[in-house]
């Protein structure tokens, strides 16, 4: 019994034994279109992260020699009062990157849906501005705009008030932001099926109802998008930072890649350094991977 | 009534939008000795600004090193992302799946984590402070983005279109070349400008990887400056305003290609 199950089908390997050198080799050409573009991401990106990986693990002043320190720089980053409140500093901007932005953005996409206009095209273009600037350019205005005798007339800058400092450079984020999430929103609702409004009217839903119950969990997808793409600006801010700032007053505005770039060029605590973006990035993945099993799961 | 409160909110959007870019204008046209605060249009508007930001304070330089690097870094993408969205649009082998995993990664990679180990080893090997220690890495990073790009335009065409080619004998080369190129147009314009926009607008590495004042990129320019001479706000008005035209005249010109693009690139 078992042998005549076994039989045919080793005689169906023999059989394409003899062609498979040639199909492998057919096989394997796409692995050789691929492999330019994985040499450049190797050598590039995953080999500079092994080595900023391999760094962490020194006590390194970026000259001199380099002495052990095993676990001792992540130890720092958890509990270096400085260090730890940058990283916390980044998951805040969520709050400003994120949040705001698909909350305004909903809103504006859920009005917008249900009442055309003809200038919407002209207003699209305006909205979508701040996502190609380069951010350097955006700190620099909005710098201006903060500061004591700029265009609101303030007494003086709220970039200098230990309060105010860290919810206006977080502002950006959302002036930046906004725009997208309503457009990537605003395209999902496209694509909500019309019978679930008409239904959700039948039952007598009022527009709030039915902005709760047909319009966002219609977009559950588009939100996520708009989610993991915000947030992975939000952990990775440095430009906006860097320049209306540069982590002050004091660090009531730090963020990890501000503390990086101070760490290496006038800290000289090089392997903090590494250990500290070895940790943002292990974040930012391990966020992106929650926000993507979160989505696959329903 | 529900009608004239979203016209009123999306007007209200588009200004929050448009204003910071009227106080900047108004900002550039003042006097450099004298500046007046708020919103206001001056009234000799000192064009001359942007003439002394062009050439003494040396934008016309930083805008040269930033369409070098951009210049340098969007055919090689192009050409290395084509390939490889090819290949893996046609791979079938098991390590497609950690390959994947592996790009994936690259998506969500702050350039924080590689930009200090990057600086020691160009330094090493005498690439720092040259275009090429921004171009190189920059086209690595961008590699992720291009390859999820190209192989899902690749896979959105019919089969049929690759197969009789295969029939009649074309290799694989032949038919990337002749069968799936001529219809990758549109979205090798997209990914191009995508591609240019974010060379263009790159910071971190720029900063750090180039740091000879002649070889500045505009945006790392722009940093310094604002560091260096950041009361001199006419000055700076009128730099941050040559910096960002070329980008803004690029985006009105491909405004679709834009759009879709950043649109459509979040959703993959």
């Amino acid at each position: 019994m078992a042998d005549t199950a076994v039989l045919p089908a080793r005689r169906a390997g023999r059989e394409t034994a003899a062609p498979a050198p040639r199909r492998r080799r057919g096989r394997l050409t796409p692995l050789l279109y691929v492999l330019p573009a994985l040499l450049f991401y190797a050598a590039f990106v995953i080999v500079p992260w092994l080595h900023s990986l391999w760094i962490s693990l020194w006590e390194w002043n970026g000259i001199g020699v380099a002495t052990w320190a095993g676990l001792a720089n992540y130890i720092e980053v958890f509990t270096d009062a400085a260090l730890r409140s940058s990283l916390l500093h980044a998951f805040g901007f969520i709050v400003f990157y994120s949040v705001l932005p698909i909350g305004i953005g909903l809103v504006l996409a859920a009005l917008v849906a249900a009442t055309p206009w003809k200038a919407m095209p002209f207003i699209r273009t305006i909205l979508f501005l701040p996502q190609i600037l380069p951010l350097v350019a955006v700190g620099v205005i909005w710098k201006w705009i903060y500061s004591a005798d700029g265009p609101l007339g303030l007494d003086s800058s709220w970039l200098g008030d230990f309060t105010l400092a860290y919810p206006a450079v977080g502002l950006v984020g959302t002036w930046v932001s906004t725009g997208l999430c309503f457009l990537l929103l605003l395209s999902g609702i496209g694509k909500i099926e019309p019978s679930l409004y008409e239904a959700a009217r039948v039952e007598g839903c009022g527009p709030v109802r039915e902005f709760w119950h047909v319009t966002v969990p219609g977009l559950r997808k588009e939100i996520a998008v708009a989610a993991t793409v915000t947030i992975i600006a939000a952990l990775a801010s440095f430009d906006v930072v860097y320049v209306m700032t540069g982590g002050g007053p004091g660090y009531a505005t730090m963020v990890p890649g501000v503390q990086i770039y101070q760490l290496v060029f006038t800290a000289g605590r090089v392997g903090t350094a590494c250990a500290l973006a070895t940790v943002l990035s292990l974040l930012t993945c391990a966020v992106m991977y929650g926000l993507n099993r979160l989505t696959r799961e329903r | 009534m529900n009608r004239h409160l979203t016209r009123l909110a999306l007007l209200a959007a588009a200004a929050s939008v448009v204003l910071p870019f009227l106080a900047i204008l108004s900002a550039a046209l003042q006097p450099e000795s004298n500046l007046t605060p708020g919103l206001e249009w001056p009234s000799d508007p000192h064009w001359e600004n942007f003439a002394t930001a062009w050439s003494s304070a040396g934008f016309a330089t930083l805008l040269k090193s930033s369409a070098i690097i951009a210049l340098g870094v969007v055919p090689l993408s192009l050409v290395l992302a084509t390939l490889a969205g090819y290949g893996m649009a046609t791979m079938d082998l098991r390590v497609k799946g950690p390959l994947f995993a592996l790009l994936m990664l690259g998506l969500a990679l702050p350039y924080e984590a590689i930009v200090i180990p990057l600086y020691y080893d160009l330094r090493s090997i005498g690439l720092l402070n040259s275009y090429w220690a921004v171009i190189l890495p920059l086209i690595g990073a961008f590699m992720p983005f291009g390859v999820f790009w190209m192989r899902s335009h690749f896979e959105s065409l019919p089969k049929e279109l690759t197969e009789a080619a295969q029939m009649d004998g074309a290799s694989s080369g032949r038919v990337l070349t002749r069968v799936l190129l001529p219809t990758a147009g549109p979205a090798l314009t997209t990914l191009g400008l995508l591609y240019f926009m974010w060379a263009w607008n790159h910071f971190l590495l720029a900063l750090i990887l180039i740091q000879d004042p002649a070889m500045r990129t505009a945006p790392s320019g722009l940093g310094k400056f604002v560091q260096q001479f950041g009361k001199n706000i006419p000055l700076l008005s009128a730099g941050t305003i040559i910096v960002i035209t070329p980008i803004v005249l690029l985006y009105l010109f491909f405004q679709r290609h834009f759009v879709k693009g950043i649109l459509a690139g979040a959703v993959k």
